[in-house]
């Protein structure tokens, strides 16, 4: 770039030194930019969630409440109410409420939840987004008075309480994410507790105990190195073909005596999850053990302690809260890990809550991706309710994660 | 009398004795936790061999044919794994086009340009975006970037499955991990280089790339090659916006099914064991197996090159 114009070598001329600075400063703003961009995604990313996760609804009833009863249900007792139940409903389907809950024990705020779903069954036949809402009100209206003469417009906000408690159903507004909240906690215990002593062992191991010249410690750490990259998808194939398979009858449960379930199971698909957080878990703990200065472990040594006592008490202790961060941070990525959880064979209609480490399961990316991939739009409401409750836990835990490294950090410049 | 006593030296060295017998046995039990890992990577790949062995078995199936036909019709016995092949290669060209250049970019920004002030801001928020997990990228692609397509390319051109959509979108969920390693690598650069560049009278950009990006260029490489092998694993993204069922096209606003798409839909549904159907994910997946590894152990070379020159 730099031409030598005259003997020196050098150019003096003001207007090509102009010309550098402006190409810099041309340069300097594409750099910047670029970074832009990539937090213009992020924000427009959470916008878009947002914008999907409120706004207006056009709801149809299928029963008149009027029809029901002319006095509203807040002034009725527990006993009329239970009376609107058993005229309108059908013998089997009292039969299977009353299996969750007798009647008889609700309140009357549940009574009410009770009729309203089950026999005024509101139905969303419409739902717009929050930006639709905002700035095409009078479209919106005119739209539901042409197509759903019966249908009344509301504001809804997907992601409320009813939403968080309630089990799966094929009907969007009455769908809800307890069981797959449930499933995805299980999995990521049965990961972590797999994951989180092998982990830390292997850690030790090749901190602490393996001496680089010899060529089978280098290759497992070549190896775990490699493992990180391989993409998670062939974890779920290995989980498939070895928890799921394999030792199907230890994960459906058939060696502690019981029968009849699937392989398919919350322990395969948390095992599967614990191999692959493994190695990223014991990269993290590795750089933990390795900040324990050396001085440390001489002083201890220098007392007569032998290896393990000087790792146990002295190494372990100040290489903790490195440990747990990274651990936290396992653990945001197992809450998100798709791709295997479909392989190991999760599914999506479960309805009762996960009983057993040998139940079926599913989880809450599972649904997440269920649900994205159905056509109604109400369905894309929910799934990004889902998506704002699975964004607010990984937020949560890697500000925890961010907030013991720097108390950490801390303490350690104060001592 | 006669007492039997152990001298305090013999009594120290049965206490040496039993206790190295104990630190024998923890070391070796770390040593075991430590080689599980081993046996996941050959458990990994004898189970993708042997299965892929006996997709390969399956009368009508050939390893040739596996490799060089161009339909992928499993119904009609039809085993051509081009077209998942390249809907991989097209998602992951279009995701690269968009995070290497930006993710360069940013690196070079956020290491060279900005205050420490501003990137204390700026990293954290990249850090949440590589945070993100995959299935939340897939449904913006769909819900997202594929609208906004079709209303700039025109609904016509445009399929509601496109390869381009999802390309883009994991070009976005590419771009913090491209930018923090290659950011890693410039910050590994001695500033006694760019001292020198600064002093022989370069400016700021000159300096930047014509001194500190070519010395740090290795960790670049490794980068650069890890984003590949991270686009071409990538499978919710896929799975959910560039459509299901293989099609052998390179038109990228065209649905086409890539190969880890092809396998979260065949093991999502009823599978029975033992079909072609399912032998036929382990062949695909020893495929995809290879290609990460061996771009793994590439970046890792390069890696190392610059970790050995600077640090």
């Amino acid at each position: 770039m730099i031409d030598s114009k005259n003997q020196n070598g050098f150019n003096h001329d003001p207007k090509f030194m102009h010309a550098r600075l402006k190409t810099g400063k041309i340069w300097h703003r594409l750099f910047f930019s670029s970074t832009a961009i990539g937090i213009m995604a992020l924000i427009i990313l959470l916008i878009s969630i947002i914008n999907q996760s409120l706004g207006f609804v056009a709801v149809e009833n299928i029963k008149d409440p009027q029809s029901i009863s002319t006095i509203p249900f807040e002034q009725l007792s527990n006993q009329q109410l239970i009376e609107i139940l058993k005229i309108n409903l059908s013998e089997n389907r009292l039969k299977t409420i009353e299996r969750e809950k007798p009647l008889l024990e609700m309140g009357q705020s549940e009574l009410i939840k009770l009729i309203t779903e089950k026999v005024v069954d509101a139905k969303v036949v419409a739902s717009w987004t929050l930006w639709q809402s905002i700035f095409e009100k009078e479209k919106i209206s005119a739209l539901v008075e042409a197509s759903y003469p019966n249908a009344q417009i509301s504001f809804r906000n997907w992601l409320n309480w009813d939403f968080l408690v309630r089990s799966f159903s094929s009907r969007p507004e009455l769908a809800g994410i307890r069981v797959a909240i449930k499933g995805s906690l299980l999995i990521v215990l049965i990961a972590i507790a797999f994951a989180f002593p092998i982990g830390i062992s292997s850690a030790i191991y090749l901190e602490e105990y393996a001496h680089p010249s010899k060529w089978l410690n280098r290759f497992i750490q070549t190896n775990i190195d490699n493992l990180v990259g391989i993409p998670s998808i062939i974890y779920g194939i290995l989980g498939l073909a070895v928890f799921v398979r394999t030792l199907a009858p230890l994960t459906s449960g058939e060696v502690f005596g019981i029968q009849g379930l699937s392989s398919r199971s919350i322990l395969s698909g948390g095992l599967t999850i614990g191999l692959l957080i493994l190695p990223m878990f014991i990269l993290n703990a590795q750089e933990a053990i390795r900040a324990v200065p050396k001085s440390l472990r001489q002083a201890s040594y220098g007392l007569g302690a032998t290896k393990w006592q000087t790792i146990r008490s002295h190494v372990l202790p100040s290489a903790v809260p490195g440990i747990l961060t990274g651990s936290i941070l396992a653990v945001s990525r197992a809450i998100g890990e798709t791709a295997p959880l479909i392989v190991v064979g999760a599914s999506t209609y479960i309805t009762s809550d996960p009983s057993s480490p040998f139940s079926g399961f599913t989880a809450l990316p599972i649904i997440i991706y269920n649900w994205t991939t159905r056509p109604q739009d109400q369905f894309r409401n929910i799934a990004s309710a889902a998506i704002i409750v699975l964004l607010i836990s990984l937020l949560s835990l890697n500000a925890l994660a961010i907030f013991l490294r720097n108390h950490y950090n801390q303490t350690r410049v104060n001592l | 009398m006669k007492k039997s006593q152990i001298s305090p030296n013999q009594k120290s060295s049965l206490f040496i004795k039993k206790h190295y017998r104990g630190e024998f046995i923890i070391q070796a039990i770390f040593f075991l936790c430590a080689a599980l890992s081993i046996f996941t990577t050959l458990g990994i790949a004898y189970e993708l061999i042997k299965e892929s062995l006996l997709f390969f078995r399956t009368p009508g199936v050939s390893i040739i044919e596996f490799l060089t036909t161009t339909t992928w019709q499993p119904t009609i016995g039809q085993y051509g794994v081009l077209p998942l092949l390249t809907a991989t290669l097209i998602t992951s060209f279009f995701a690269l086009l968009i995070a290497i250049p930006l993710g360069l970019g940013a690196a070079i920004f956020l290491s060279e340009y900005s205050y420490p002030s501003t990137r204390k801001i700026i990293k954290p928020l990249l850090e949440i975006l590589a945070g993100v997990p995959t299935v939340v990228y897939g449904y913006f692609a769909l819900t997202f970037m594929t609208p906004l397509l079709r209303s700039l390319l025109g609904a016509d051109n445009v399929q509601i499955y496109n390869m381009l959509s999802a390309g883009l979108v994991m070009g976005i969920m590419i771009l913090p991990l491209f930018s923090s390693m290659s950011e890693d690598a410039l910050n590994a650069v001695p500033s006694s280089l760019r001292e020198a560049a600064f002093a022989l009278g370069s400016t700021k950009f000159e300096t930047s790339t014509m001194i500190v990006v070519p010395s740090a260029l290795s960790g670049i490489v490794a980068a650069f090659i890890v984003s590949v092998s991270r686009a071409i694993g990538e499978t919710m993204i896929v799975a959910i916006a560039s459509g299901s069922g293989s099609a052998f096209t390179f038109n990228p606003l065209k649905a086409a099914e890539t190969m880890t798409g092809y396998i979260a839909r065949i093991s999502g549904g009823d599978i029975s064991y033992n079909t072609p159907d399912y032998n036929s994910i382990f062949a695909i997946g020893l495929l995809l197996f290879i290609f990460t590894y061996i771009l793994n152990l590439v970046s890792r070379r390069f890696s190392k090159k610059y970790r050995e020159v600077y640090e």
